[in-house]
């Protein structure tokens, strides 16, 4: 394990996904909103996002499936396969209906914080207290 | 076709980058649980430098291009307030939002991604389609 090779990852990772965000047009809420507007005037491109991102991974499976462990870890930290539950679905349907009300998912509103505009930074604030609500209140409160 | 190849290329750096921290480090780009658990203090470090990068992202590509990515803001704040809770909220409790299931949940062929991936592109779908007709 070398943690000061896994803190540079990270930051080269974490550039790279920004940059492609940037790249691909999805730092713009307008036209994630377009996208999901299917029956209004649909705009296809996060599809292309989505495809490019997802073809890539999938080379990237191919590699993982042939290594014992990662370059600069001990082990894969995958998530176990668990079966579909009620979380699952209720959450993602939560956060779909704020990433229609508004137009961003987490990434494209991390990343647009480097515009410096107040309305991302509302969303940004809001979307962290969100998560600890859930994290720190209702994890705690369902046990 | 060729309006989309800025999309397609961007995606593809997007599926880098997963790719990169899947084989290097072991751990999945999912940005809800990056930013989740750097929230809640745990991998600090790793989970910090990932964002970093991140707000590194429309910088570098304002120097390489010479302007920002667009980003227009339509929604009212208080509509911006709540989605923000929403979102924040939603994938936690899904464990996962466009990068964690979107991409790597996808492309590992999870069953679980595949239904979140379609649970909150339906539900998107609904909401800007109400809101449309609502304004209307």
């Amino acid at each position: 394990m070398n943690r000061f090779a896994q803190i540079i990852t990270a930051l080269a990772a974490g550039t790279l996904f920004g940059l492609g965000l940037a790249m691909s047009g999805m730092l713009d809420p307008a036209r994630v909103r377009g996208f999901l507007d299917i029956f209004g005037a649909w705009d296809p491109s996060l599809a292309f996002v989505l495809g490019g991102a997802v073809t890539v991974a999938l080379a990237g499976m191919a590699v993982l499936k042939r290594l014992r462990r990662p370059v600069f870890d001990e082990q894969f930290h995958l998530p176990a396969t668990s079966p579909v539950d009620r979380r699952l679905v209720l959450g993602s349907a939560i956060f779909g209906i704020g990433w229609g009300m508004a137009g961003f998912c987490p990434g494209p509103a991390l990343a647009s914080l480097s515009l410096g505009l107040a309305p991302v930074v509302l969303f940004v604030v809001a979307m962290l207290v969100g998560m600890t609500l859930h994290d720190r209140v209702w994890l705690r409160r369902a046990g | 076709m060729t309006a989309y190849l800025p999309s397609l290329a961007g995606g593809m750096l997007i599926g880098l980058s997963a790719v990169m921290l899947l084989l290097l480090n072991g751990r999945v780009a999912g940005i809800s649980g990056i930013l989740g658990r750097l929230a809640l203090g745990t991998q600090a470090a790793t989970n910090a430098a990932f964002v970093i990068g991140l707000l590194l992202g429309p910088p570098l590509y304002r120097f390489a291009t010479g302007q920002w990515p667009p980003v227009t803001i339509t929604a009212s704040l208080p509509v911006i307030a709540l989605a923000g809770l929403l979102v924040g909220f939603g994938t936690r409790m899904g464990s996962g939002c466009t990068s964690g299931h979107g991409i790597v949940g996808l492309a590992r062929f999870s069953p679980r991604s595949a239904v979140a991936v379609a649970t909150f592109l339906l539900a998107g779908i609904a909401t800007v389609t109400l809101m449309r007709l609502a304004a209307a």
